[in-house]
């Protein structure tokens, strides 16, 4: 069967017409598989909803129990029929429960990644390739300026500086599921032992991955009750980055603004954000990851969505793969 | 280089001057000679390096990458030296398993010939890391841009080694990259380099400015009283056939004011104020400005705006230091010494004559000619000083002109006032009668206290109209708008804003609260000064 006939976008998202389902659908449909807990990605709203458990946990936590009409947790490797149409999860590395859909019927099978990366994280399950005919790439980092750097030696820069400033909170804007976990867990695996304080935004995600066995170590909300302002100086603050901006942030004594984000590469967007401490982590695939995975993967044909479409699409061309891009629309390609 | 690269990444994007000393203090000890001293060079622009052009690095990079994605990836982030450290492909064998010191970078750019230049760099971007990379095509397309200044720099090496900075500053001029004899003093390894090169600067004497209750303690008899000249503060060295002009801060600027320094036919060393014009026609600041900040200057806007110098004390007259006797001496040899100069280039600032503080009060609120910003006070009786002691020498400015405007933009400001709306553009009135609208006649981020801050900040949130980035609009027009007095100490011609005007020294003296938007003032009232 032809490709786009087992998957194509509509305006709800990603749908299968023999399975009748939608992939992370941005409008409330009948059927959703979704791959990861991110807000854009996984609505709420849905009659039926097919996710890893994790991901199902996630959902509950952010919309509230009734967040769909029925769900079914699915497993990672295990294959599912859904109309006759067979269903595989598979880890993408993204974040806590994140998973790439492998969609097969009569011979072809796509995968939808969702979001990922080929980095190694503590606090989820490593990126598998799986090989399929064709590959859904996302493409948030779709230009071969993004090259991200070890996140180990983006947490030794944030370690060097809270030695260099040790009067000043070092606030780290992260987004609230996955990121903040990840430089939470990557400041423990640097032996960073003193308590790090959160925003409350952060603190039911951290619980759940605590939770689920992923060690954060000592959380304290970064509440005034807690002490006055210089008992923050010197201790790494994590918060969304929304709220560094906010009048929240004013409990902390001439604090130092880092951002945890790929976004950070890029000195300008530093420079507009008023971060001074710019940290390059990314949940997302970099420029270098993105080509290798499309290689791994074997697809004769890679469909292309949110992000930076053009350029992968044009890298494709070159080495000889079908491309085009997909447009999906209500991602947050911002995301990260 | 990667050392390197790291700090200078953390400058540009450090706002607050003490964060930036702790990261030049911080990287002086723990990097070692030469690499430090050549970092140090990089920084006060005293490090030479055969320049690459724009132009050529592009090239480089096309050899190497597809051109379509190249344009993508530059579309994108807009600057060249970025793009393409951040493109520059690179396979693992290249990583080389010796990092390259900035000496050995530094080394291997100056030893190349102009032809082979472009091959060297690209072995170079090679063999480094991302920020390595950045670090690399900064030094070889000249300015750093990382918004240290020279000075800055110099305050950096006076707190690692905890001396003065005018101890840095006198030996600054005598030194040479990688400054081997400097950083071993600073650490306490070696004797004080000796000054040993001619005409090296000597660190000046500055004043404080009248408070509240000083004048009441001072007998007017004890005190000298001069114009204050609004030109550049400058010492002119000549010795031994070696002529400098130094700003107050010791940068070298001889090379901005040739004509000056042609006419330095003396032995001695010269404290003053430089002027563009003549003697009998002193020129505005805003003529000064077509002097200032170029490295070289035409003939034609040499004899436009010939540059002199108004002396007003003298350091040293051949071998005789004379900073030991007091102002009154040093007027005396210097009344003498300007005699036997060219008239042209270099007069004396005059001594104004007045009996008692009231009487300089009235000479002060009305100077005879707009280039005069106030009067100083020299205690006879003082040595030349460096630093600014508190006692002998005071300025006591003319008051700052105002000028009521509404609130424009606001944008976030950094540390302390991160989450606070603290830096504002704001404009006046401009357009007929019926159709008026603002334009932007400048920007001011002080002058407030901690309380008006959080006023302001919550104007801001409340009235914001639209938002960029870090900036936001804020509702102001005829019916509804912030008033904010604002003192400035004078204003210039400018090409660059759109109100063709801009304020020098601008900050917030009063918030209006209670006056109307539509009764701000309006651009007439501003032109007006400038044309006086």
């Amino acid at each position: 069967m032809r490709a786009s006939d087992l998957l194509h976008p509509r305006p709800e998202g990603l749908y299968c017409p023999p399975g009748d389902f939608f992939i992370d659908p941005v409008r409330p449909v009948n059927r959703a598989l979704i791959t990861h807990g991110h807000s854009d990605h996984a609505r709420s709203g849905h009659r039926f909803v097919l996710a890893t458990r994790q991901t199902l946990d996630i959902m509950e936590l952010r919309h509230g129990v009734g967040y769909a009409g029925a769900t079914q947790a699915a497993a990672l490797g295990e294959t599912i029929a859904v109309n006759g149409v067979s269903i595989t999860f598979h880890p993408a590395g993204h974040v806590l429960g994140s998973a790439q859909i492998a969609v097969e019927h009569q011979g072809t099978r796509i995968v939808a990644s969702g979001d990922y990366k080929r980095q190694g994280d503590a606090t989820c399950e490593p990126f598998e390739p799986v090989k399929c005919d064709v590959f859904i790439t996302e493409a948030t980092f779709g230009l071969p300026v993004f090259r991200h750097p070890p996140d180990t030696v983006e947490i030794a820069r944030l370690l060097k500086s809270t030695a260099q400033f040790p009067e000043r909170a070092h606030l780290v804007g992260a987004y609230a599921l996955g990121k903040a976990q990840r430089v939470m867990r990557l400041l423990r695996d640097a032996g960073h032992d003193r308590p790090i304080y959160i925003h409350g935004a952060l603190a039911k995600l951290s619980d759940y991955y605590q939770s689920q066995g992923i060690d954060l170590g000592t959380l304290e909300p970064a509440t005034v009750e807690s002490g006055g302002k210089a008992d923050f100086s010197g201790a790494i603050v994590v918060g969304p980055p929304s709220a560094f901006a906010d009048r929240w942030a004013r409990r902390f004594l001439d604090p130092i603004s880092s951002f945890a984000s790929g976004w950070m590469r890029i000195r300008q967007r530093a420079k507009q954000g008023g971060v001074e401490l710019p940290l390059i982590i990314s949940d997302h695939a970099d420029w270098d990851e993105l080509t290798a995975t499309i290689k791994e993967t074997g697809a004769g044909e890679i469909w292309v969505t949110h992000g930076r479409e053009e350029a992968l699409v044009r890298w494709c061309e070159l080495e000889g793969i079908a491309a085009r891009p997909l447009h999906l629309v209500g991602y947050e390609d911002e995301g990260d | 280089m990667n050392r390197f690269a790291e700090l200078l990444d953390r400058l540009v994007l450090t706002p607050s001057r003490n964060g930036k000393l702790t990261l030049l203090t911080d990287y002086f000890r723990s990097v070692e000679d030469p690499d430090r001293g050549l970092a140090l060079a990089a920084i006060t622009g005293d490090l030479t390096i055969a320049a690459v052009k724009p132009a050529m690095l592009r090239a480089l990079v096309m050899e190497r990458m597809d051109p379509v994605l190249f344009g993508y990836s530059y579309d994108y982030v807009g600057d060249l030296a970025e793009t393409v450290s951040l493109v520059w492909p690179q396979s693992p064998a290249d990583i080389a398993n010796h990092e390259p010191t900035l000496a050995e970078v530094v080394a291997k750019l100056q030893a190349a010939s102009r032809s082979d230049g472009p091959k060297v760099l690209a072995r170079l971007l090679d063999g480094a890391s991302i920020s390595a990379r950045f670090a690399i095509i900064k030094l070889v397309t000249g300015g750093l841009r990382i918004g240290v200044s020279a000075r800055l720099a110099k305050q950096s090496l006076a707190d690692f080694g905890k001396v003065d900075i005018a101890e840095i500053e006198e030996l600054w001029h005598g030194l040479t990259p990688p400054y081997a004899g400097l950083f071993a003093w600073l650490e306490g390894k070696a004797e004080k380099p000796e000054r040993t090169a001619l005409a090296l600067f000597r660190p000046v004497m500055l004043s404080n400015p009248v408070g509240d209750g000083d004048l009441e303690k001072l007998d007017p008899a004890d005190y000298a009283a001069e114009w204050k000249w609004d030109g550049i503060r400058v010492q002119a060295v000549s010795e031994g056939g070696i002529r400098r002009l130094y700003s107050r801060t010791g940068d070298d600027v001889s090379g901005a004011f040739p004509d000056l320094a042609e006419a330095m036919d003396f032995s001695g060393t010269l404290d003053g104020e430089l002027l563009v014009g003549d003697p009998q026609a002193t020129g505005t600041f805003s003529d000064l400005q077509q002097r200032l900040n170029r490295k070289s200057v035409a003939p034609k806007i040499q004899q436009q705006y010939p540059a002199f110098m108004r002396c007003y004390d003298v350091l040293q007259i051949g071998d005789e230091d004379s900073r030991a006797f007091s102002f009154r001496e040093r007027r005396g040899r210097l009344e003498a010494f300007v005699r036997t100069l060219d008239p042209s280039r270099f007069d004396l600032s005059p001594l104004v004559e007045f009996e008692d503080w009231q009487a300089l009060e009235e000479l002060r609120r009305k100077p005879l000619h707009p280039v005069i910003e106030g009067v100083m006070l020299k205690r006879w009786d003082s040595p030349y000083l460096t630093g600014r002691p508190k006692g002998p020498w005071f300025k006591w400015k003319r008051d700052p002109h105002t000028v009521d405007a509404v609130l424009m933009y606001a944008q976030r400001g950094h540390g302390k006032r991160s989450s606070f709306y603290s830096d504002y553009t704001f404009g006046v009135w401009s357009g007929p009668e019926g159709s008026e609208e603002l334009v932007p006649v400048g920007k001011a981020y002080f002058g407030f206290t901690d309380e008006e801050l959080r006023q302001i900040d919550k104007y801001v949130r409340d009235n914001t109209v639209e938002r960029f980035g870090p900036v936001r609009s804020v509702r102001a027009d005829r019916r509804q708008g912030l008033v904010l007095e604002v003192a400035f100490e004078g204003l210039n011609r400018s090409t660059r804003h759109k109100s063709g005007v801009a304020m020098r020294f601008p900050r917030i003296s009063r918030l209006r609260w209670d006056k109307p938007a539509a009764e701000a003032d309006r651009i007439e009232t501003l032109q007006a000064l400038l044309d006086g």
